[in-house]
Parts: C-alpha cells; sequence; structure tokens
C-alpha cells in the first residue's frame, strides 16, 4: 500500500484509539468543576525557569489578577506522566486513576484552558468526543442496516415493492432533516437520562437517514442482478436467499462501506448539531455540540477562542472520514477493475 | 419687502432643518401649570436609537402585559402620580398635588391645569374619569384592574371640578398613591368610541396611524413598522420644564430598534447603530468595560437589582392530574428538611462570581438588598455547608447506598429534574452549578432547557414539571406588588397555585400579615410586619433563593443626562431629560 493509506489508516486509528483511552489521556474528569478558574485561558508550557533549560515541562499556577489571569511564578509546577488523578474506568472495562500526565495540586494544566465552570476543556474535548463520534458511528449502522436490507429487496423483487419502498425513500430525501430531527426530538420526553438521551438520538438521527444508502444499494443490486452470473444461478434454480448471499451482497458491502465513511460525519454533525440547540445530551455530560453551544453567546465567542476547541476537533474528524471514504472508494474501483 | 420676507422664511427653514425632524417645543402659556425640573438642564435635537429584544404587541396602555409594550408606551403615555425611579419616592406628574385623608381611605387630586395631548386636546377630569372606567371595566380585563380592587371592591372615582377629582378606596391601603404609577390617563376625545362599541382591546394596535394615537408623554408616535422599528417624536405638548423653563423633552425623535437578543443589542451598540442599552448581561458589561477606553461608552453598575432567582419545588396539588411521578416526589418536596438540606449545600457565592462575574449578590431571602426601604437585614446568610445538608437529609429518613447515592425512606433514589428557560444562560449557568452541588449530597439532577413559553405553560398550567429555577421581581421596591406571590389566593403563588384555603399554618400567618401591612400606614410598623413575613419565608423556603444580578446599563458618549435606576424601565424612565451631547461636551465629559 502506499505511504497516503498508510497515513490515512493510522490517523484513523489514532484518532479512534485516543478517544477510546480519553480518559487516560484526559487529566481531569470532563464534569469536574473548578469555581476559581472559569474562562481561563490556556496553560502555557515552560521549559525555561530563569536561565536553566528543563526536558520536564512545568507550569505556574493561575491566579486572578486585576486585568485576568496571571502566572504566579513563585512556584513551578512540573509535568508528570502517569499521573494519580480522578478515579475512571479505562475502556469501560479496568477501574483506575492513572492518567497519562498531570501537575501537583493546586496548580492545574489545562492544554485548552477552561469554561465557563472551570472545567478542563482538554478533557472534555476528549469525553466529548467519545459521545459525538460513537453518536456518529452507531447512527450509521442504524442507518445502513434497514437502508441496506431494504434496498436489497426493491432492487431484487422490483415490482411493487421496488415502488413502494422507493416511494418512501423519497419521502424521506425531501424531508429537511435538520427541521425534522428538531420536530422529533421535541416529541421525545422531557426527563431522560443522558445515556437515554444518547440512545434515542442515535436512533433518532440514524433511522431517518436510512433512504440514501437503500436508494444506492438498490441501484447497485438492479445492475447485479441482471448480470450473467446472477442470471446463470437462477438458471440452476438457486434460493433468493443464496443469490443474494453470494452474488448479490459482496458488490453490496463495498457500496455500504464508502457510505459509512460519508455518513458518520454527517451524524456526528447531526449530533452536534442537536447538543448546540440544547436537544442533544444534557449537562454535565460532554459532547461537541453542548460545548460549542456557550458559543451562542456574543461574549464568549469573541472573548474565549479556546472554546472553538471541539469545533477544530469536528473538523478534524470530518477531514479523517473524507479521506478515509476517498481511500475506500479509490480502493473499490480498483478492485473492480 | 418680499425678498426680506422670503429670506426669513428660508432661514427659518434651514433652522428647522438644522434642528431635526421632530415637531418644535410649544412654547409654555401663562395658564399652563408645568412641573418644572429644577436639577435638569440640556439642549434640543439629536435622536436617540434603542435597540430592543422583542418589539411591542400593542399600543394600549390598558391591555398591554409585556415589558416591551409597556417599555415604548410609557415614553408616550403619563400618569397621575409617578414612583421617581432615582428616588424610589411618589412625586407630582399630572396631578400637580394630593391630598389624603388621615385614615388614608379618600385622595383628593388636583390636575395640571391647561395641559394638552400630543394632538394638542385639552386633558381635564373627565379624561380621567374616562380612564378609570375602562381600567376597571371587567370586559376589558386589564391587569391594572387587580390594583384598583381593594377586598372586592373598586376605588370610586369622582369628578369635583374641571381639575380636581376624588378617590375613594374601599379601606384604607399603604402608600395608595403608589397605586397611581402605572394607570396611564387615556384620551377620552379618541377612544370614547371604540369602548362604546365594546372594540376598546382592539384599539391602538400596531396597525393604528399615529394621527389616531395620543398621549400626555414626552413623545408621540410618529412610525411604526412592524417587525422592524417604532419612532417616537417629540410631543410638542408635554407639561414638563427644565431649569430654564425650556418644555422638555430634549430629544428630537426616539427609536426602538428591534434586535432579537441581548447580544445583537450589543453588537448593534458597539457599531453606533444605537445608543442605549436598556439592561446587560455581566458577561456584555464585562465586553463593553474592555473596549471603554476607544469607545468611551458610559457604563453603569447599579449594584444589586429587586429582581431574585430562586429555585423552586413543585408543591401543588396534583390529585386531580395524572402526574403520579411527580406527586410520588412532592413527598420530598414537602419536607422542609429536604428544602434546606437543598438550599444549605447550594453555593450562592459561586452563582454570584460564575454567573455575574462578581457583579450580583447571594440571596437568602425575598427582598434583595437593592430594596434598602424594605430588607430585612437580620435574616442570616449561612455558607454553603454540605455537612449540615447532610444531617439535615439524615434527620429526615434519608440514607445513602455504597455508590453515594442518596435513597428515601423507601429506597427510592433521590433524582429529579429542574427546568429553567433556555434562552437565560444565566440561570442556565445556575443550574449547572447546582446540580453539581446537588450532586456531592448525592442528588441526580437533570437540567431540562426550556422555550421560556412551555416553561411558563408548565409552571402555571400544567403543574407537569418537578423543580425550576426562575426569577421575579423588578417592578417596585414597596411589598404590595408581591402581594400575588406569597398570598395563597395570589396568582404567583408559584410553589402551590390555586391553594383555595392556605395549606399550612406559615402560609395562613403571611396571609394575615401581608393583608395587615397593606392596610397599616405607617412605614415604621409596615416594616415590623414586613420583615416578619420574610423571616417565615427564609425559615420555610418555598423558594430556595439563588442570587440577584446587579443593574447594569450602558450608553454612547454622547447621551447626556444618563442616569439609570435599579428599577424598571431602567433607563428610559427619565428619558424627556436625555440629550445628545456635542462632541465637545462629550470629549469634557470623558
Amino acid at each position: 500500500m502506499r505511504t497516503k493509506t498508510w497515513v490515512i489508516i493510522a490517523a484513523v486509528v489514532v484518532l479512534h484509539v485516543t478517544l477510546l483511552v480519553a480518559g487516560f489521556i484526559a487529566p481531569y474528569d470532563p464534569a469536574a468543576q473548578n469555581r476559581e478558574l472559569p474562562y481561563a485561558p490556556p496553560t502555557r508550557l515552560h521549559f525555561r525557569d530563569g536561565s536553566a533549560w528543563h526536558i520536564r515541562p512545568f507550569i505556574y499556577r493561575l491566579t486572578m489578577g486585576r486585568d485576568g489571569y496571571v502566572e504566579d511564578k513563585s512556584i513551578p509546577f512540573s509535568v508528570h506522566l502517569f499521573k494519580n488523578g480522578s478515579a475512571y474506568k479505562l475502556l469501560g472495562l479496568f477501574d483506575t486513576t492513572t492518567h497519562l500526565f498531570g501537575v501537583d495540586q493546586p496548580a492545574t494544566v489545562a492544554l485548552f484552558g477552561t469554561d465557563a465552570f472551570g472545567r478542563d476543556e482538554f478533557s472534555r474535548v476528549l469525553y466529548g468526543g467519545q459521545i459525538s463520534v460513537a453518536a456518529g458511528v452507531v447512527a450509521t449502522l442504524i442507518a445502513l442496516l434497514p437502508g441496506g436490507i431494504l434496498g436489497i429487496l426493491a432492487g431484487y423483487y422490483k415490482a411493487w415493492t421496488d415502488q413502494s419502498l422507493m416511494a418512501g425513500t423519497e419521502l424521506f430525501l425531501c424531508l429537511p432533516w435538520l427541521y425534522f430531527l428538531l420536530g422529533v426530538r421535541a416529541f421525545l420526553p422531557l426527563h431522560l437520562s443522558p445515556a437515554r438521551t444518547f440512545f434515542l438520538l442515535t436512533c433518532v438521527i440514524g433511522l431517518i437517514g436510512w433512504a440514501r444508502p437503500a436508494r444506492l444499494v438498490r441501484g447497485i443490486v438492479l445492475s447485479t442482478r441482471s448480470r450473467n452470473y446472477v442470471l446463470a444461478a437462477n438458471g440452476f434454480d438457486a434460493s433468493d436467499l443464496h443469490i443474494l448471499r453470494y452474488h448479490i451482497l459482496p458488490d453490496v458491502l463495498g457500496v455500504l462501506t464508502t457510505q459509512a465513511t460519508l455518513l458518520v460525519p454527517r451524524y456526528i454533525a447531526a449530533e452536534v448539531t442537536l447538543s448546540f440547540f440544547g436537544l442533544g445530551v444534557n449537562e454535565p455530560v460532554a459532547s461537541w455540540g453542548n460545548m460549542l453551544s456557550s458559543l451562542q453567546q456574543y461574549s464568549v465567542l469573541v472573548s474565549y477562542a479556546w472554546l472553538s476547541a471541539p469545533a477544530a476537533a469536528v473538523v478534524v474528524t470530518s477531514v479523517t472520514y473524507a479521506l478515509l471514504a476517498d481511500m475506500v472508494q479509490s480502493r473499490l474501483k480498483f478492485s473492480s477493475t | 419687502m418680499k425678498v426680506i420676507t422670503r429670506l426669513a422664511l428660508l432661514v427659518c427653514l434651514f433652522a428647522r432643518v438644522c434642528h431635526g425632524a421632530g415637531p418644535l417645543p410649544e412654547k409654555p402659556n401663562p395658564g399652563e401649570e408645568l412641573f418644572r425640573a429644577e436639577q435638569v438642564s440640556g439642549h434640543y435635537g439629536g435622536q436617540l436609537t434603542i435597540g430592543g429584544r422583542a418589539e411591542p404587541k400593542t399600543f394600549n396602555p390598558v391591555v398591554a402585559t409585556d415589558a416591551v409594550s409597556r417599555e415604548v408606551i410609557g415614553r408616550f403615555m403619563a400618569d397621575l402620580i409617578e414612583i421617581n425611579r432615582a428616588s424610589q419616592q411618589t412625586e407630582p406628574a399630572l396631578a400637580k398635588s394630593w391630598k389624603a385623608s388621615p385614615d388614608g381611605g379618600v385622595f383628593m387630586l388636583q390636575l395640571r391645569k391647561g395641559i394638552r395631548f400630543s394632538d394638542g386636546h385639552p386633558f381635564d377630569a373627565d379624561d380621567v374619569l374616562f380612564s378609570f372606567a375602562v381600567y376597571l371595566d371587567e370586559k376589558v380585563d386589564s391587569p391594572q384592574r387587580d390594583l384598583l380592587i381593594i377586598d372586592g371592591k373598586p376605588i370610586t372615582v369622582t369628578k369635583i371640578d374641571r381639575h380636581t377629582v376624588r378617590f375613594v378606596l374601599p379601606r384604607p391601603y399603604a402608600a395608595a398613591e403608589r397605586l397611581f404609577d402605572g394607570i396611564a390617563m387615556l384620551p377620552k376625545h379618541l377612544l370614547e368610541k371604540s369602548y362604546r362599541e365594546g372594540k376598546f382591546v382592539e384599539a391602538w394596535s400596531l396597525n393604528t396611524a399615529p394621527a389616531g394615537i395620543a398621549g400626555l408623554g414626552p413623545f408621540r408616535l410618529k412610525q411604526s413598522v412592524p417587525g422592524d422599528r417604532v419612532v417616537l417624536e417629540r410631543n410638542p405638548y408635554y407639561w414638563k420644564a427644565d431649569s430654564r423653563n425650556q418644555r422638555l423633552p430634549y430629544l428630537d425623535a426616539l427609536t426602538f430598534l428591534f434586535v432579537g437578543t441581548e447580544d445583537a443589542q450589543v453588537m448593534r451598540f458597539e457599531a453606533g447603530a444605537t445608543q442605549m442599552i436598556s439592561r446587560l448581561s455581566s458577561e456584555n458589561y464585562t465586553l463593553l468595560s474592555r473596549e471603554r477606553n476607544r469607545s468611551g461608552a458610559q457604563l453603569a453598575d447599579l449594584g444589586p437589582s429587586l429582581e431574585y432567582n430562586f429555585l423552586l419545588f413543585n408543591q401543588n396539588d396534583l390529585s386531580t392530574k395524572k402526574l403520579d411521578a411527580i406527586a410520588r416526589k412532592q413527598k420530598w418536596f414537602a419536607d422542609l428538611k429536604f428544602r434546606q438540606a437543598v438550599s444549605a449545600a447550594i453555593d450562592r457565592e459561586a452563582i454570584v462570581r460564575l454567573v455575574y462575574q462578581t457583579r450580583g449578590t447571594a440571596l437568602w431571602g425575598n427582598v434583595p438588598p437593592g430594596n434598602k426601604l424594605w430588607i430585612n437585614a437580620n435574616i442570616p446568610h449561612p455558607p454553603q455547608s454540605l455537612d449540615t445538608a447532610r444531617r439535615l437529609l439524615k434527620s429526615a429518613g434519608f440514607s445513602w447506598n455504597s455508590a453515594g447515592q442518596l435513597l428515601d425512606s423507601s429506597g427510592a433514589s433521590v433524582e429529579f429534574s429542574v427546568i429553567s428557560s433556555s434562552s437565560n444562560t444565566q440561570r442556565m449557568k445556575m443550574a449547572t452549578l447546582i446540580q453539581d452541588d446537588l450532586s456531592h449530597l448525592g442528588m441526580q439532577v437533570q437540567i431540562v432547557p426550556l422555550e421560556f413559553r412551555a416553561l411558563v405553560d408548565r409552571v402555571f398550567q400544567s403543574f407537569d414539571y418537578e423543580a425550576s429555577i426562575m426569577g421575579l421581581g423588578g417592578g417596585d421596591a414597596d411589598p404590595n406588588p408581591e402581594m400575588n406571590v406569597w398570598t395563597s389566593q395570589g396568582t404567583s403563588h408559584l410553589w402551590h397555585l390555586n391553594e383555595g384555603q392556605p395549606a399550612t399554618a406559615w402560609e395562613r400567618e403571611i396571609d394575615g400579615l401581608m393583608q395587615q401591612q397593606m392596610i397599616t400606614l405607617d412605614y415604621t410598623k409596615r416594616k415590623q410586619l414586613y420583615d416578619r413575613v420574610q423571616q417565615m419565608i427564609a425559615e420555610e423556603l418555598p423558594f430556595i433563593f439563588l442570587a440577584t444580578p446587579n443593574v447594569l446599563a450602558a450608553a454612547d458618549a454622547r447621551v447626556g443626562n444618563f442616569h439609570p435606576a435599579i428599577l424598571d424601565p431602567y433607563t428610559l424612565w427619565n428619558a424627556d431629560e436625555l440629550y445628545i451631547r456635542t462632541p465637545v461636551e462629550s470629549a469634557g465629559a470623558r
């Protein structure tokens, strides 16, 4: 494989592994408030103390001065690797308190600054990524499963099955999906725990997204079923299930894979949009969308640039998935020629 | 001679154009009893544009219920007696003087002679009688009507002569003269027809031609563009004059521009498109403070407002509603120790610091410190104490499981949701802080942001909520407007609406004390009664008080006589005195 392919695969792996082990990389609990440090700017890492250089970076504690935060340079705090901190479950399985890095109390290392409640933005971006990317991936799976099945049925059986299913896809495709999502979310109960909200949110996003993959799959099935090997299988009296399993599905899987890589960033954006408007996962759970919602305030938008970090994370994730989609598509073309 | 006349006309026209778009003020007539504002000086000319968050719904002062409509209407209408927003005391307005009987039951008001509505029609006692007849009419259903009905009986109004009116109250009423503030006098000659035809409620809508609307306020309606702006111009017959006996107002025109949100207000203000903001959040105030050196804007921090924000638990009677899940939780909400524990766990100082950037004050009672006349200074201010909260919960039969979750006596985990207005970022922030505070007690709190109307519907109508963060107050400093919150029959008795009879002994006592203070004329005795009410509210905690924001306002460097007050409408209460400074004057002021 070419270097570019390896770079893309590495980027995808790094992105997802980082989010999977967010608890380890994040120095703090994402919901932990530090009420002495609201809207603190990103902590500066220092390597030079007076005239001496240090290999290990250190920070200075921030204190509130007359015109904002200032570094208290009287005591340097070294940044330690594998530091003990708040308890979390690594990969959702193992209880641990070890974090990749951290500093001694009372200093705080906030690489991306803090929000209005003094919560570490870096930790929240990592934990928020878990929610947003998981919502994108799960919603994609939810969309592709019915989309794939219905597309295969429509393309294979044609006639009224095709007509009725495709009429359904037209209805879903012409829906303004954002407003539809807002409407659907408004009908769901108000009193929901963050876990149930997440589940419902992904279901809603996924279920209204089945139409596009269904149409694509139908097109592929229509084309495949008229191929000679499928006609031959028919001639030998092969069952529908056999033809679908061994002749149609392999062709469809490629399209579904490409669709998956395109839909994930789209559904991440859907989650971000809903949470941005307060209809997604609520406080104190972090998601990229609800983190960005504070930027709706003009004073926050123009004063605290570091709170845009989740937007940068959304862009990086979307670009990574776009490159992956490009790569998958070119490989599929290559294999089909 | 012709040439001279033409030249003179040209000069007059030029002067008129230079002067601005508004009509010139009429010269005071000798028989006209003007109000002389001795401390006020300024000069004519200029326009002032204010960015508003919403547009008015009506120009009819009798049916207007929203603050935006009242803010605009208040600039072209006037009352018999007004509350001076700076001194918080009553002062003569359309009534030049008044006399109360020793028992406070009869008021004799002397109207100003020779004053006219903004269309030039004279004002007299018939307009007063007509106005009160409309306000008291049940069919019109004015929000002011409740204030004019005492013990179920209306105030009676009698014309003694063309400039004297007598008001008889069904029983003595403390600070009765404050009732007249907010009762705008209507022009009988313009509104009598629609009233007789039963169409009064539809009168003076946003589509009414400006010529059909007249009032006694400093301005009159010039133009209304729905969804965009309302333009007011000088009322040339206004009844106030400045220290040099110049008829007020100074401004040629006052424009309300509807921009939607506070953020949009700030952006327009920064861009110079508007010159004043009535009420600022602390974040935007901080933002404008940073630019002050460049812009020279006048920023005012007036200290604590009269608004109080609170956490409210639903204690309504839900027996007729299908809300079993909430009804089960009401067992906790009705337990005083539970409410005391919640109150003890809340870090109010953090709310002041993080929500209001220290431009606010923590609250433990219903009267904020901005109300210096009525606050009970003896109400304790206990700091946050999780230990106290845990002790209270334990004594009320609550316990904790191994995961630290709080359980009630039946073993159910204590979980509830808090609804708050999604558009009010400050209350949403309070909710997040409270959620974190209560999580230390093992309570699981979910925050539900709701659109404001949906929130009001749940709190006032359907009762489909568990807890809510809301705010009240801001109108008058006097205790009487608070009657509808604290008496059991009150329409804003939010924790238990439609009570019928007081549900608890302490509510019965508060009912009695509030009724008693309403008919007590002596300030000291009234204060003692209201102090006791405040003490009981602080002890029984029907609301868990959180904090009050400071009143923050901003004006362009060129706006003269900018003296905002802590009472609504904050900046425009002296719109008649505002003027636009010359560049030299502005530089001097900076």
